[in-house]
């Protein structure tokens, strides 16, 4: 996988992560162009497509776009399901994830891919494993976390 | 903005983050962030030390900050900070700062590593995580010729925890990606390989991923992956689905790590081993039987996962190529997915048939879908799926099929998306020649095209028709009465204007019989459009014009009166009124015989890989655009040797000699002496240049070609598959200009391109060649020009060797031919009376200066022919002088600078015995010699 971009129905940018090299200006172009193309596109069309030399996947869930940048070679069904592991992955951690829990806490949306993926590989498939992991983190923390869920009226559907 | 208390988690950031949201503009936001950076700033300037968590909060909002957009350019000695704190959460903060904002700074990379390292050292598995991460996410050169020799001891340390190993596994490789030259194969390479055993399998799920990307590089170094992961694969596809606990995915068994291995096994040829090999066709066997049992969940991630595992199986089956029964399965399979109610699944069965009709066991079959995908075509409503089928019916064209794939892919055309439409064009194109029994077929697909999409036609499409058109001579008459009738049209695409011009230029006499499209009413319709077009194409209508003034004198004055309206000969455009100004001059002057000559047909184009090709490749990335026959070719090359290639060591002397560039002349002579080394002439360059340079012995058919350009001056000098060699050439008195053309034919570059001239020591004397090298680069499907200048010093027997040496894709080309620069080009024809003629005849009698050849015929005895060779070789043809009507006379100067030679020749044929005398008479011995040599190769 080449990157992953969250971004909302109104275009903003909630999340990026980059598994190549590129400067900041060639990923502002990046993200506005691609951002362009998937919000263009009509709810039934198919998930996969063609941009560049590279094969976009990308899925809607409530207000929030996931859309990853895969290589030729790559398997598209098998990226579908890598979005909805994550989506999975914040639902659990979050409980009933919403957009507004990925902008207040988007540290910790990049703590979770990280253990998920990395390099722009799947690094633990298991939904148990990552979990304990951030929950082990988490532990460390001599803070309790500050929830956000509550200011939440859009509320995330796992899918 | 109020302190904010310790204590209560980044409240600090929440309120900043809902600020920063309650903005109503963006002026508002921009005024906010402005606001906060003065204060983070002060924090960080200011004279009392901040504690860790005040600097983790102050690190995060301008990350905040920085990812929605705006520059940050300060903070990060604080995140570095943060690096050696003892606080998790604080070091984490700091790690994710510095992945996000890399910084090139080197004092900086520094203390980074340095921190990494302390974290690689602490042996808690935690802070090890962290380190890894941040190395995996910046993956710069600097990070990786730090770690990239530690990492590999993580990973195989027995005692290393099974997640630090994921994560060692997963840095190792996006280090290897960015700087594979720091990641040294060594011991560890066996050992990674045999994670695949691992009990984890989230640690073979990375090792996996390692492996793969290791071993496209080393595959010698990684095969004995190929049984261990075959091994793997079969424990994972025959397990119940509830074996692997947390790893079984909606009731897939480890789709992830399935894929991966599957993945990993594409980067072999099949198994060697037969026993590997048929359990490795058991588990391809066991997925494809999955795909046809009930679903064991109807949510669509059961379904994806499998899916996506019998997606990459049939990847790896493709990949192998070798088992008929398996492939037609594959294709079956594919087939029922092009009519899934999942588009996701369409589009993918599409694209993955695009590839399954490149296997010559499975072509077959992918044929038989046709119907379905034409269907596709018609019905699908998302253009991304559409574009898959036109590459899929593209795929599976051939003889059988072409003509219904062509009417369905113009048909498509006609309401087809903007974006996709000139690939299509392209491909109509390409399918429409390369398939083309009926070259009437082949116009009329042409024409449609661009009466469908014209705008989307490329040059190529059209230069390409014109190409085709006049190379068949079967099909002209039938495209001149095509055109004819498109242009009827009202309006019709300047492209087909283009076409028109120019087909009825050329051929317009093949219909003119018929009233119906006699010449004025061919002029009349080519010129109504005239004015709607724009400049180039109005240049080529103008040269149409000229022709039928050749063709069609009857005609001439109409078109003389267009030439010569105001909006022609004063027209604004350089180009346009200099073609009015001359065309119209040619007409008046010239005599019928010259105009014949002159808008003469246009020779046949040499053959050459369709340009369209090219583009369309180009278009889509090489490796997109395969098709069959090309596979079969790509595998038959090894066998065959492909091109020649020679080693590489002879990099060869630019072309101008050393001593003439450093005395900064312009235009260095070009000439340098050929080989033996012996002659003291060549010890200068094999002085100056790196390596001696190996000029190649003539290329095959180069005499003939050679021999071919002594009665003309334009054409091809030299072709093969890789570059072909126009010249075109004019001489005057004892000088002369010769533009040689290579064209790369290929659509691959053509780098260190160096063409050099070589005159023998004796031939430099005789003769001056004046060149400019040009560009080392020639791009694939370009042109490039190179410019002779000539002078003729003394009359010389022999010819200078053009060599040519460059490198195409990895192989070192070296290629000499004879570059026809011949005595006889420097002939000024003389016009001189029967008397004078055998009264110099005569004066020229003494042996020495007679030259006589008798020979046998070697082409028809022409006698139109033989008059056009003795003026294309310079001399005048004197009628009516010799008292033998069928003998042949001829009379010219040959020019040098030194001198002038007066020359004679007189040819006799003899029908009977298909013989020929030929006598040369001048006043010098060696020019009677060398004339009557090359005279005599002509007939």
């Amino acid at each position: 996988m080449q990157f992953m971009l969250l971004f909302s129905r109104q275009g903003k940018l909630r999340l990026q992560k980059w598994y190549v090299p590129l400067s900041d200006k060639e990923k502002k172009k990046i993200t506005r162009e691609l951002v362009q193309t998937v919000l263009a596109r009509k709810p039934k069309m198919c998930s996969f497509l063609e941009w560049r030399d590279l094969k976009i996947v990308y899925k809607r869930y409530a207000s929030l776009y996931f859309c990853c940048a895969i290589e030729d070679q790559d398997n598209e069904l098998i990226t579908l399901e890598i979005i909805h592991r994550y989506v999975e992955l914040l639902d659990k951690y979050f409980g009933s994830v919403c957009e507004l829990d990925i902008i207040f806490n988007f540290e910790k949306a990049y703590f979770i891919l990280d253990e998920f993926l990395l390099g722009g590989e799947v690094q633990e498939t298991s939904k148990k494993n990552v979990l304990k992991a951030i929950e082990q983190a988490d532990l460390l923390q001599e803070v309790s976390k500050w929830y956000f869920s509550c200011l939440s009226n859009s509320m995330l559907c796992s899918g | 903005m109020p302190a904010v208390s310790k204590g209560d988690g980044m409240r600090g950031l929440a309120v900043f983050i809902s600020d920063i949201r309650n903005c109503k503009s963006k002026e508002a936001e921009i005024k906010r962030i402005n606001k906060e950076l003065a204060n983070i700033r002060s924090k960080f300037k200011g004279d009392k030390a901040l504690d860790g968590y005040s600097k983790k909060k102050y690190v995060c909002k301008l990350l905040f900050i920085f990812l929605l957009g705006h520059d940050i350019d300060f903070g990060h000695m604080e995140a570095v900070n943060l690096l050696s704190s003892n606080r998790y959460t604080e070091k984490q903060i700091g790690y994710l700062f510095i992945s996000v904002l890399v910084n090139s700074n080197s004092e900086l990379i520094r203390l980074i590593n340095n921190a990494i390292k302390n974290d690689l050292a602490s042996r808690n598995p935690t802070f090890m995580g962290l380190a890894l991460h941040c190395i995996a996410n910046v993956g710069s050169r600097e990070m990786a010729e730090a770690f990239a020799g530690e990492i590999p001891k993580i990973l195989v340390a027995g005692d290393t925890m099974d997640s630090v190993k994921q994560s060692a596994a997963l840095c190792l490789l996006r280090l290897y990606r960015t700087s594979p030259d720091f990641v040294p194969m060594g011991d560890w390479t066996s050992r990674v390989v045999h994670l695949l055993n691992d009990q984890h399998l989230g640690v073979v799920t990375a090792a996996t991923s390692l492996i793969t990307t290791l071993a496209q590089k080393n595959p010698e170094e990684f095969k004995t992956s190929v049984s261990l992961a075959v091994s793997r694969l079969s424990r994972i596809v025959t397990s119940a689905s509830t074996d692997l606990q947390d790893y079984t995915y909606y009731f897939v068994p480890a789709p992830w790590l399935s894929v991966k291995l599957l993945r990993l096994l594409q980067c072999y040829p099949p198994p060697e081993d037969a026993a590997v090999r048929g359990r490795l066709t058991e588990c391809l066997e066991t997925i494809l039987n999955k795909a046809q049992e009930p679903p064991k969940s109807k949510k669509v991630q059961h379904s994806n996962a499998k899916n996506a595992v019998l997606f990459e199986a049939i990847s790896l089956i493709i990949h192998h190529d070798s088992e008929p029964n398996l492939l037609v399965r594959a294709c079956n399979q594919l087939g029922q997915f092009l009519q899934h109610r999942e588009t996701n699944l369409r589009y993918l069965a599409l694209e993955s048939m695009c590839t399954l009709a490149s296997s010559e066991f499975s072509h077959e079959a992918v044929k038989t879908h046709i119907e379905t995908v034409i269907n596709a075509l018609k019905t699908e409503r998302d253009v991304s799926v559409r574009q898959r089928a036109v590459d899929l019916l593209y795929a599976m064209c051939d003889r059988s099929n072409a003509q219904q794939i062509v009417a369905e892919m113009l048909n498509y055309l006609e309401t087809a998306d903007y974006s996709i439409r000139e690939e299509i064009v392209l491909k109509v194109a390409i399918l429409a020649e390369k398939y083309a029994v009926d070259y009437t077929w082949y116009v009329d697909t042409i024409l449609n095209l661009i009466r469908i999409a014209g705008d989307y036609v490329s040059e190529e499409v059209w230069y390409r028709v014109i190409q085709i058109v006049i190379n068949r001579d079967d099909v002209q008459g039938y495209a001149a009465k095509t055109v004819f009738e498109a242009l009827q049209a009202p309006a019709c695409h300047e492209n087909l204007v283009k076409v028109g011009g120019y087909i009825l230029g050329e051929f317009g006499n093949l219909i003119a019989g018929d009233p119906r499209s006699s010449p004025l009413i061919q002029f009349n319709l080519l010129h109504s459009k005239f004015h709607l077009c724009s400049v180039p194409t109005r240049a080529l209508l103008l040269s149409t014009y000229i022709k039928f003034v050749n063709l069609f004198p009857e005609i001439k004055t109409t078109i003389q009166d267009v030439l010569r309206s105001d909006s022609q000969l004063k027209n604004a455009d350089v180009e346009l009124q200099q073609r009015a100004v001359e065309y119209l001059r040619l007409s008046t002057i010239a005599s019928t015989d010259i105009l014949a000559t002159v808008l003469e047909e246009m020779p046949p184009f040499p053959e050459r890989e369709s340009s369209i090709l090219a583009k369309l490749k180009k278009k889509k990335g090489p490796g997109t655009v395969t098709d069959l026959e090309e596979i079969k070719k790509e595998r038959n090359s090894d066998v065959n040797g492909g091109t020649e290639s020679t080693p590489v060591n002879a990099s060869t002397v630019s072309t101008p000699s050393p001593s003439a560039d450093l005395l900064g002349l312009g235009a260095a002579p070009l000439t340098s002496s050929a080989p033996p080394p012996s002659s003291t002439g060549s010890l200068l360059v094999d002085v100056f240049s790196d390596s001696a340079s190996v000029v190649a012995p003539l290329a095959p058919g180069s005499e003939d070609n050679f021999a071919r350009f002594v009665c003309k001056n334009n054409g091809v000098l030299f072709e093969n598959q890789l570059l072909q060699i126009g010249l075109k050439s004019e001489f005057r008195q004892n000088l002369g200009r010769m533009f040689i053309f290579y064209g790369n034919k290929t659509s691959t570059q053509f780098l260190n391109f160096t063409p050099t001239l070589i005159c023998s020591d004796e031939l430099q004397s005789s003769l001056n060649l004046q060149t400019k090298p040009v560009d080392p680069t020639v791009d694939g499907g370009a042109q490039v020009q190179q410019v002779v200048n000539i002078e003729c010093i003394s009359d010389f027997m022999e010819a200078p060797i053009l060599n040519i040496q460059f490198r195409y894709g990895g192989t070192f080309q070296n290629i000499s031919v004879k570059l026809p620069i011949t005595l006889n080009k420097f002939f000024q024809p003389t016009e001189m009376a029967s008397q004078d003629f055998f009264q110099r005849w005569k004066q020229l009698s003494n042996p020495q200066q007679e030259m006589q050849n008798i020979f046998k015929a070697k082409h028809p005895m022409d006698t139109e022919i033989t008059k056009a060779k003795i003026i294309g070789f310079g001399s005048a043809l004197l009628e009516e002088v010799d008292p033998n009507p069928a003998n042949f006379v001829g009379a010219g100067i040959i020019h040098t600078k030194t001198t002038q030679i007066g020359c004679l020749l007189r040819l006799e044929p003899n029908l009977q015995a298909q013989m020929y005398r030929l006598t040369l008479r001048t006043s010098k011995e060696t020019v009677s010699q060398r004339l009557c040599e090359l005279l005599s190769e002509q007939f």
